[in-house]
């Protein structure tokens, strides 16, 4: 391996890890809120490609249908719950939150696409149609068993990711999809060619992540949700809802995971079940940060996908065995210096 | 006269144990109220059920209000505040944002700043503090944050639990002091206490509580002059 080619690899896995970066700090997000280790957030941005595609096409995305069915669904939940607890006053606020805002979105892009948006305003529809979907899940799937342990949400979780797929393959169809290059232009630093998408990947980690971050620090709700995150009975004295602070948190992923879609969507072919390996990556990112740092999440996710980036060089069948390998030294190392804090704590 | 917290014949159960039985208790406005009692008693379970962490049975009424469908949040927003034993602070953020997390119950937040300033001025420890992690500070500094928080949301009713425990003498006396003071402000004040000496004589009425029942109660300087108390809660002070 020449410096050279180590360069380009670099540059590539770099631009791989920002991707895994985006989905691996939503991840984080949303587990330190809620609990919730979300498998379905690698699906989140697979399927926010394939709508990418879909309008790019022309077409009305097969996210409308899931967006519609799975409001109905929140809704008719919702409703029975406030039924149940005798508290039918606040039902003209669930129906406008559950039902009319996810199909307001779905109003909203349907009536635009009639008039063939530029690429811009279809990147800002797709996120439209996506950020509905994780909220209304939380509200059907997680809500009902909010105070169950860790592993059992986890277990439906990955339950859920299945579900997902099956319904990304009855919505999307089986044909893969490649969306066009947000932009040709490349960039050359001395001898190495850098294309413009991983530049433009690079910048939009680094935004979104800032945005994040300017949200915690300087809003009261960003405030509300690391209080949330940090000491749930605290925040619940404090007035903060764990559920609203739940939604916002699927909300802010959402994002995310629609953003890293969008910024994937034109360097690698995207299937209905894509998401599963994306999601895991960073997952495995997210895991060396301990679940819990965003910035430690960030780097585990730029560390896996410079890892694949080269691991791929070298093998390509191999490339999958080697990251999720990286797995188990991590998470020994992890658990051995996690239990020397313990130590410490005794003393 | 207008009550402001009133507890009628509420018993709160953990499986088959019932720690608190057939207690009633009130609060009147601008009173500060004390439940004293030995460990165990069923103190901190009282507070709970009446902010809503614990479900309970009987009746709770608040400002004339029944609160039997009136989760934790929305009880917060009505005015009834609570700083638990453990203070339940946000350890990993600064002074400042504990304090105005406070606020979030709030609907006009256009007067955070006079909050903000008000409670820096009742504990200017807390104003030097203000940037530094919250986990970082002292028990009587956690404390002091705790209360600071609590009167940020500017409550009706402040219920308090162990606001003196672990804390030395000295900072137990300045504790005492900011609560009194609670009463020129026109906020309610339940305090649950182990440290009865302390509590009775901030109080205007006092409640004993052994095993889960309501043994005795009355004006707070009748209770600190009853023998039977004294021998039990107040002669080691």
């Amino acid at each position: 391996m020449t410096a050279d080619i180590a360069a380009i690899l670099a540059i590539d896995g770099i631009a791989t890890g920002a991707v895994y970066a985006l989905v691996a700090i939503g991840t984080v997000l949303i587990f330190t809120v809620t609990r919730v280790i979300f498998i379905p957030f690698g699906d989140i941005a697979a399927f926010t490609a394939l709508t990418l595609a879909a309008l790019d096409a022309r077409q009305l995305p097969g996210t409308v249908g899931l967006v519609v069915v799975l409001a109905c669904m929140a809704c008719v939940m919702e409703l029975a719950s406030l039924a149940r607890a005798g508290e039918l006053r606040a039902a003209p606020k669930a129906v406008l939150g559950y039902l009319v805002l996810p199909l307001l979105a779905v109003g909203i892009v349907w009536l635009v696409m009639r008039i063939s948006p530029p690429m811009p305003i279809r990147i800002v529809l797709a996120l439209l149609l996506i950020l509905p979907i994780a909220p209304l899940l939380d509200r059907i799937v997680f809500r009902p068993i909010a105070d169950a342990s860790v592993l059992l949400l986890l277990t439906v979780s990955v339950a859920l990711h299945f579900a997902l797929v099956g319904l990304g393959l009855l919505f999307f169809g089986p044909e893969g999809v490649r969306t066009e290059p947000l932009t040709s232009l490349a960039l050359d630093i001395g001898d190495v060619h850098v294309p413009g998408q991983t530049v433009l990947i690079l910048t939009a980690a680094l935004v979104f992540s800032g945005l994040l971050f300017l949200f915690f620090d300087f809003t009261l709700l960003g405030k509300a949700l690391r209080a949330t995150a940090l000491n749930r009975t605290g925040a619940r004295l404090m007035g903060i809802r764990p559920a609203r602070a739940g939604t916002i948190a699927y909300l802010l992923g959402s994002l995310m995971a629609g953003v890293s879609g969008i910024l994937i969507a034109p360097v690698n072919t995207i299937f209905y079940d894509s998401g599963f390996l994306l999601g895991l990556k960073a997952f495995v990112g997210a895991i060396i940060g301990g679940m819990i740092s965003y910035p430690g999440a960030a780097l585990g996710a730029f560390g896996v996908g410079i890892l694949e980036s080269f691991a791929s060089f070298q093998s390509s069948t191999l490339k999958d065995v080697i990251v999720f390998s990286l797995l188990i030294p991590v998470l020994l190392w992890r658990s051995l210096a996690s239990q020397h804090s313990e130590e410490e704590v005794e003393e | 006269m207008t009550g402001m917290l009133s507890i009628e014949n509420v018993s709160v159960s953990y499986g088959k144990v019932e720690a608190v039985r057939n207690v009633s208790l009130s609060v009147e406005e601008g009173q500060i109220v004390t439940v004293i009692g030995p460990n165990g008693a069923g103190k901190t379970t009282l507070l709970m059920a009446a902010i809503g962490l614990l479900r309970s049975t009987g009746r709770m009424l608040f400002r004339g209000a029944d609160l039997a469908k009136v989760d934790v949040e929305g009880r917060v927003e009505r005015g009834l505040c609570l700083v638990p034993e453990k203070r339940e602070l946000f350890s990993d953020m600064s002074v400042a944002d504990n304090l105005l997390l406070g606020t979030y119950s709030l609907r006009d937040r256009s007067t955070t700043r006079k909050s903000l300033d008000d409670v820096f001025d009742r504990f200017p420890r807390l104003k030097e503090r203000s940037k530094q992690a919250a986990g970082t500070l002292s028990g009587g500094e956690r404390q002091m944050l705790a209360l600071g928080r609590a009167l940020m949301a500017k409550p009706k009713l402040l219920v308090l639990d162990e606001p003196s425990l672990g804390l030395a003498p000295l900072i137990v006396r300045e504790i005492f002091r900011t609560i009194a003071s609670l009463r020129s402000l026109g906020v309610s004040v339940l305090i649950v206490e182990q440290n009865a000496r302390a509590a009775l004589e901030t109080a205007d009425y006092g409640y004993v509580l052994e095993t889960g029942e309501v043994i005795q109660s009355g004006p707070a300087d009748t209770l600190i002059h009853d023998p039977k108390l004294i021998a039990a809660y107040l002669g080691g002070h």
